[in-house]
């Protein structure tokens, strides 16, 4: 392990990565991997998560096609210098922010969307320059041993590598010293990997999860809420980070939004959902056992039924549940849909911000004010209004946490800027030492007054019509070319002395 | 402002909850349910916080630079330079921009979402927790907590208890012109620390040593909150073979000797050939008779160091390679002479700590190349400093280094300007502040995404079953136009 680590930084040492054209290159090359090798990965994803090729492609190959597309596009912008504002003691440097690779980047993938969540973030380290490992879950087992295979194929062996393994293996990785981390998963490993990266400071970023609450009013079209609901809980089985974990809405809504999320999970997969081709399964036993265990004690208004051979769970709602049991204790990460009555929207927000800090945060609503003070009265990662999931879907908003649901963010941009460091630079030259006098010992009231002057910059309107008033006997005194040079010294020295006093 | 919460009940999640046996804990329970009161969102208590601060920094200068005159040896014209300036213009900075600051920022959309709003909403992590070092200690607390109050946080403020009088001045003076529900300052040493570490805050700052800010950092991730460490490290200072000795040798004397070389960002050691070092020294020399007088003890521009743990570590430094400059110390005093040392081996102990202090090393390399060698070999350093009249020379050293920042034939003036973020990478510090960057380290950046209520139609696309039509026009749509779908 401390080898392949060592050859990915040494790789990283040589600078390979850092030209922009070298990056274009690799990005280029990932696309033709998705492109060239589609049905591979969309078999892989099918069988980890008995996922239909559509699905697989429409929730990951797509997102990561995007964003390679986007990266391309942007890569030149997002990498430039930019220029900073200066003040009145740094006028004639050139001052900007360089954005520099950080080095050795660490990708922990998580096996929900195996290959979404594990070459998105790829793809943000490979544009900002630097070398990645990259550890799919072991959970997700097939796109794991695919990426295993194809990565090597298509991209830079040195500076990108492929590291497969369990808990064990992740365990000596996490040993190793890297320059940025990302994972996504849950808390718990959240918390160790942020442990370990402290021995090294290793900054971090962690993509974690918590229960999504999605409060649905009384004023809303219940019709287009529940089919949403419906579409954002069920996709994936449930096992979606950002699915609107539980309902929280008025008794009387209760049934009626029962009923219209059984109408919209019919629609979707038919009377038999069992046999649909678009509802995938549990990734595994330990996990379909423990949304089993969810169960008990429950009011199930429709749903319910398991099969542990095919770890098939039917979409499953249930009503008037206490927040004390099992299941509004953890992330539901399945196909079991609770509703939790409350009073009101107030009540509603008591509720979640009595709660950890959530990644998603989800309303139903057309009183737009009442989204607007549900919005402001809680915290979330993210929020959509009136819809589930979508806000994932633009690149433009950072994806991630708060509090115990995470830290840092990605996509788009904010990848970029996530595994780079902004480095500002401030270049002057050795001349015009004589302007440095002001700042070297011996020191005197003067020179404080003068510090003063050029390191706070406040005018406001009189002052300009002054410095306005001033420029003109500048002006003037320039004109006047018999005694030119000393009336344009004695002239220069009146504009900053009374600017000086200019300064309150 | 809604989700009000009925004082008394249900503790945050995470929280020590046995008042009496931790003297933290009730002053944390009176924050936290300030701050889910609500009363630290609205941008006029934001102003106000702000003001009490600018007010506090002019109503008590004199009692300021007496302390920090005791502390740090600070004359008022450093006092003024070095800390109060900084935080008028922080403070005043965040003032003028603070509405803009709070507005949300529009997000571009896709064509999946022409009809939404789509924005990023700054929000308050909640309680932050600020720790502020000895260096600097009115700039190094106030700094931060700028950002902090303008972000709609409740503070606690922990200053170092090394600086003594400055503490005390934050500790009695600061609370009365901020509120003091939403404010605290505590006191203690590393014991104390730990033990507030223990706590759950939403968002903490810390400015120290690497050693502490892996501290920091362990206790932090038992309670997933994130993190900015200002840390430091040995900032390189090259200096080309092409460059004026003197002009040179008075900006490096100027920013080593500074606060007397207690600055993270200052010069620590120079590398340079041996022909710029036959150069370099007696500038050196020239520059401190001049800035310090022949006597430097008796300068009153000079400081002392801060304790006398300090004044042992580095005395200790000063009989590594050969003094070629200073090298008398005064235990009395805690004055350590404006230092320069020659022949200095990589292993020696002045070349393997940051040495926050008076002593400036020289090592000699041959080459701008032997010299970018030895600064990729060691860890990335907070600050970088390159000198000579070729910009192609500055440039290079630029492009195939990393720091935290960097400054070219020039001191650490960078500080200056709010528009750099300052803060370091590697061991050197995570995350940024000055400016904006001060609001952004404090705010949650909330993507938020309202979709327009209607137009149900266009979204049945989405959903199962899907027909091979449905299909096909999916994967032209969102291909062709480089967007997602989940």
């Amino acid at each position: 392990m401390e080898r392949e680590v060592q050859r990915v930084r040494a790789a990283f040492g040589s600078g390979r990565s850092r030209p922009l054209t070298f990056r274009r290159r690799q990005l280029e090359a990932l696309r033709v991997m998705v492109q060239e090798r589609e049905k591979d990965i969309l078999a892989a994803i099918g069988a980890d998560l008995s996922k239909s090729e559509f699905n697989a492609y429409s929730q990951e190959v797509i997102t990561v096609l995007g964003e390679i597309d986007l990266m391309l596009e942007k890569l030149p912008e997002w990498a430039a210098a930019k220029p900073a504002q200066r003040n009145l003691l740094t006028m004639l440097d050139e001052a900007y922010i360089q954005p520099e690779p950080l080095g050795v980047v660490l990708i922990i993938g998580a096996w929900n969307y195996p290959f979404a969540l594990t070459i998105q973030p790829l793809i943000g380290a490979i544009a900002a320059g630097n070398a990645v490992i990259i550890k799919p879950s072991e959970v997700s087992e097939n796109t794991a041993k695919l990426l295993a295979k194809l990565l090597p194929q298509y991209l830079d062996q040195d500076l990108y590598a492929v590291v497969t393994g369990g808990v064990e293996e992740t365990t000596e990785l996490l040993k190793q010293r890297f320059d940025h981390i990302l994972y996504t998963g849950n808390t718990t490993v959240g918390k160790i990997v942020m442990q370990a990266a402290a021995k090294h400071l290793t900054p971090v970023t962690l993509e974690l999860g918590g229960k999504s609450p999605c409060y649905v009013d009384r004023d809303c079209d219940l019709d287009v809420a529940c089919r949403r609901i419906a579409w954002g809980k069920f996709m994936n089985c449930g096992q979606t980070c950002i699915a609107p974990d539980y309902v929280l809405c008025e008794p009387s809504l209760q049934d009626l939004i029962v009923q219209k999320v059984q109408e919209a999970v019919k629609g979707f997969y038919g009377e038999n959902v069992k046999e649909s081709p678009d509802y995938e399964r549990i990734v595994n036993l330990r996990h379909f056992k423990r949304i089993q265990s969810l169960l008990e004690g429950q009011k199930i208004a429709f749903g319910g039924e398991m099969d542990e051979a095919t770890r098939y769970i039917a979409p499953t709602i249930l009503t008037d549940v206490d927040p004390g049991t099992k299941v509004m204790q953890e992330e539901i990460f399945g196909p079991i849909l609770p509703i939790v009555p409350v009073k009101n929207a107030d009540e509603a927000i008591q509720f979640i911000n009595e709660r950890e800090k959530p990644l998603a945060f989800y309303v139903f609503s057309h009183n737009s004010k009442l989204i607007k003070r549900m919005i402001d009265g809680t915290s979330s990662g993210g929020v959509t209004g009136n819809d589930v999931i979508m806000h994932f879907t633009l690149s433009s908003l950072p994806f991630g946490g708060v509090g115990s649901s995470g830290m840092g963010a990605y996509h788009g941009k904010h990848s970029f800027d996530t595994f780079s460091h902004q480095r500002p630079c401030l270049l002057k030259t050795l001349k015009r030492e004589g302007m440095n006098q002001l700042r070297y010992p011996p020191n005197s009231q003067s020179k404080v007054d003068w510090a003063k002057f050029f390191m706070l910059k406040r005018f406001n309107k009189e002052r300009l019509c002054l410095l306005l008033l001033t420029l003109l006997g500048v002006l003037a005194a320039v004109l006047i070319k018999r005694y030119q040079a000393v009336l344009r010294t004695k002239a220069l020295l009146i504009f900053l002395a009374v600017h000086r006093r200019a300064i309150p | 402002m809604s989700g009000t919460k009925r004082p008394g009940s249900a503790k945050h999640p995470g929280s020590e909850s046995t008042p009496g046996m931790d003297p933290f804990a009730d002053t944390l329970q009176r924050l936290r349910e300030a701050f889910v009161s609500g009363r630290t969102r609205p941008a006029k208590f934001r102003a106000a916080q702000l003001k009490g601060l600018s007010l506090f920094l002019q109503e008590n200068k004199q009692l300021l630079q007496e302390a920090l005159a005791q502390d740090l040896y600070k004359t008022a014209f450093h006092s003024e330079v070095s800390e109060l300036i900084l935080c008028q213009n922080q403070v005043d900075f965040a003032l003028r921009n603070l509405h803009t600051w709070m507005k949300d920022e529009p997000g571009a959309k896709n064509l999946m979402t022409q009809l939404d709003s789509v924005f990023i909403r700054k929000e308050p992590f909640g309680l932050v927790l600020i720790l502020s070092p000895w260096n600097y200690p009115l700039n190094l607390s106030l700094g931060p907590l700028v950002g902090a109050l303008a972000a709609g946080n409740c503070v606690v403020l922990k200053p170092s208890e090394i600086s003594k009088s400055t503490m005390k001045v934050l500790a009695k003076v600061l609370p009365r012109y901020l509120d003091q529900s939403c404010f605290a300052v505590v006191l203690g040493g590393p014991e104390e620390t730990g033990r507030l570490l223990e706590h759950k805050f939403d968002y903490i700052f810390f400015t120290g040593s690497p050693r502490v800010g892996k501290i920091v950092m362990a206790a932090a991730a038992k309670h997933l909150t994130p993190v900015t460490l200002e840390l430091g490290g040995k900032n390189p200072c090259y200096v080309d073979d092409n460059c004026d000795p003197q002009t040179v040798a008075n900006r490096v004397a100027f920013f080593r000797c500074f606060n007397t070389g207690q600055t993270c960002v200052a010069p620590d050691y120079v590398l340079c050939s041996p022909e710029m070092q036959a150069q370099l020294v007696p500038a050196l020399q020239s520059a401190i008779t001049r800035f310090y007088g022949n006597d430097p003890q008796r300068s009153p521009d000079l400081g002392r160091i801060i304790s006398q743990k300090h004044f042992q570590r580095l005395r200790g430094l000063l009989s590594c390679g050969r003094v070629v400059i200073g090298g008398q110390s005064d235990e009395s005093d805690l004055y350590i002479a404006p230092t320069v040392l020659v022949d200095v081996k990589e292993t020696e102990p002045v070349m393997q700590e940051e040495i926050f202090g008076p002593i400036l090393p020289i090592v000699n390399v041959r080459s701008l190349d032997q010299a970018i060698d030895f600064i990729n070999r060691r860890e990335k350093p907070l600050a970088l400093y390159a000198f000579s009249n070729s910009s192609q020379a500055v440039k290079q050293m630029l492009d195939r280094t990393s720091s935290g920042n960097f400054a070219g034939n020039q001191g650490f003036t960078f500080l200056s300007l709010t528009s750099l973020p300052f803060g370091g990478v590697g061991q050197s510090g995570m995350g940024r502040y000055h400016g904006k960057f001060s609001f952004d380290t404090f705010s949650h950046h909330r993507a938020c995404l309202l979709s327009h209520p209607g137009l149900e139609m266009l979204n049945n696309i989405r959903y199962p079953p899907y027909s091979d039509f449905e299909q096909k026009l999916i994967t032209w749509a969102l291909g062709s136009h480089s967007c997602t779908l989940l």
